[in-house]
C-alpha cells in the first residue's frame, strides 16, 4: 500500500516524503462517513426482508438507486405499488438538492468520459459531504473515484448484509422504520446547525403541515412546492428592501 | 406483493430521475455559481427539504394511537437529544431506531 500514486504529474508534489497512495487517501476521506453508511444500509436491508422482499433486492436498490434517504421512501412506495410518475416525482423532489452539488464537486478533476459518468452517478450526500472542502478541489481524478467506490460499497455491502442478516431478526421486532424518521430529523439539525435560518425552518414546518392536512395522499409534492415558492418570495421581498435601502 | 417487473421498472425510474439530477447541473449550474439566488437556494433548500421530509415520514401520526404515539415521541427525543448533544448521525439514528423498536415491540405492542 505504500507504493507512490501512479499519476502525481497532475497536481504539484508533496514537499517531503511522499505522499499515501491514492487508494489509502481514499480510505482515510471516505471513513468517517462509511462509519454512517454501513450501518444505515444494514438498517435498510433489514427492512427489506422484513417487507417480504427477497434478499437481492436490498442489493439491487442500494447499487443502483443509491441515493440514501430516497431508498428508503422508495421502498414504501414500491410496497403500496404507486404509479411510475409518483416514483419519479418523489425522486424528483428528494433529490432536488443534488442539483446544488454540482456548485463544488471537483468533476472538473474526473479524467475519461466513463470515469465522468460514473462520478455524477455516485455523487451521493457523503461524497458531497467530504468533497465540500477547499482541499478537495485539487485531489486526483484517482482518489475521487476511489473515494466515491468505497462509500459506494459501504452502503450496498451494509444493505446487503442486513437484508441477509434481517431474516434472523425475529418478524415480530417492529418498528425498525423509524430510522427514516430519526435520519431525516438528525440531517435537519445537522442543516439547520450549518445555516440557522428559523424562518425557513418554520416554513418548512408550517408547508408540511398544510400539505397534511390539505391533501394528505400528496403531502410531499404540496409541501416542497410551497415550500419552494414561499423561499422564492421571500429571496424577491429581501431582494426588493435591499434595492430601496440602496437607493 | 410487487411483481419484479413493476420493481425493475421502478428501480429504472428512480435512477434516471437521480442520476439526471446529479449530473446535468454540471452543463447548467456552473455558470450559475456566482448568482445570488443560487446561493440562496443552496443554503436554505436542505433545512426545509429535511424537514418536510422528517414530518412526512410522521404523517400517520395521531395521538388517538397511544400504542404508536408514545413510542414515536420517546424515540424522537432520544434522537433529538442525543443529536444537539453528540452530534453522531450514526449514534443518533441507532439509538432512537432502538427505542422506538423496543418500546413498539414489547411495551406498546
Amino acid at each position: 500500500m505504500s507504493a507512490p500514486p501512479v499519476e502525481s504529474a497532475g497536481y504539484p508534489p508533496a514537499a517531503q516524503a511522499p505522499p499515501p497512495s491514492a487508494p489509502l487517501q481514499a480510505l482515510r476521506d471516505s471513513g468517517a462517513v462509511g462509519l454512517g453508511a454501513f450501518p444505515m444500509g444494514i438498517a435498510f436491508g433489514v427492512l427489506v426482508v422484513h417487507s417480504g422482499l427477497r434478499w437481492w433486492w436490498a442489493s439491487v436498490f442500494s447499487s443502483l438507486i443509491y441515493a440514501g434517504s430516497l431508498e428508503f421512501l422508495f421502498l414504501g412506495l414500491v410496497l403500496a405499488t404507486v404509479p411510475l410518475a409518483q416514483v419519479a416525482l418523489t425522486a424528483f423532489l428528494v433529490n432536488f438538492r443534488h442539483v446544488f452539488y454540482a456548485l463544488s464537486f471537483p468533476l472538473h478533476q474526473i479524467k475519461g468520459r466513463a470515469a465522468r459518468a460514473y462520478s455524477t452517478f455516485a455523487l451521493s450526500d457523503e461524497v458531497y459531504a467530504v468533497t465540500a472542502n477547499e482541499a478537495a478541489q485539487s485531489y486526483s481524478s484517482r482518489r475521487i473515484l476511489l473515494l466515491q467506490g468505497f462509500i459506494h460499497l459501504y452502503w450496498a455491502g451494509g444493505a446487503t448484509a442486513g437484508a441477509l442478516l434481517g431474516s434472523i431478526v425475529p418478524a415480530r421486532v417492529t418498528g425498525l422504520d423509524f430510522a427514516v424518521t430519526a435520519l431525516f430529523t438528525v440531517l435537519a439539525i445537522d442543516a439547520f446547525r450549518a445555516h440557522r435560518d428559523l424562518p425557513v425552518l418554520v416554513l418548512a414546518v408550517i408547508c408540511a403541515l398544510i400539505g397534511r392536512v390539505a391533501l394528505p395522499g400528496e403531502m410531499l409534492p404540496v409541501a416542497f412546492l410551497m415550500f419552494t415558492a414561499g423561499l422564492l418570495i421571500r429571496y424577491a421581498l429581501a431582494r426588493r428592501r435591499r434595492r430601496s435601502t440602496d437607493a | 406483493m410487487p411483481e419484479p417487473g413493476y420493481l425493475i421498472t421502478a428501480v429504472g425510474t428512480a435512477v434516471a430521475v437521480t442520476w439526471a439530477l446529479r449530473a446535468l447541473p454540471f452543463a447548467m449550474l456552473v455558470p450559475l455559481r456566482s448568482n445570488p439566488l443560487t446561493g440562496y437556494l443552496k443554503t436554505s433548500m436542505p433545512v426545509g427539504v429535511m424537514v418536510v421530509l422528517a414530518l412526512y415520514t410522521l404523517r400517520d401520526f395521531t395521538p388517538r394511537v397511544p400504542d404508536r404515539a408514545w413510542p414515536t415521541a420517546a424515540a424522537l427525543a432520544v434522537t433529538v437529544g442525543l443529536h444537539v448533544w453528540r452530534r453522531n448521525v450514526t449514534l443518533s439514528v441507532a439509538a432512537g431506531t432502538a427505542v422506538y423498536a423496543v418500546l413498539a415491540s414489547t411495551a406498546f405492542a
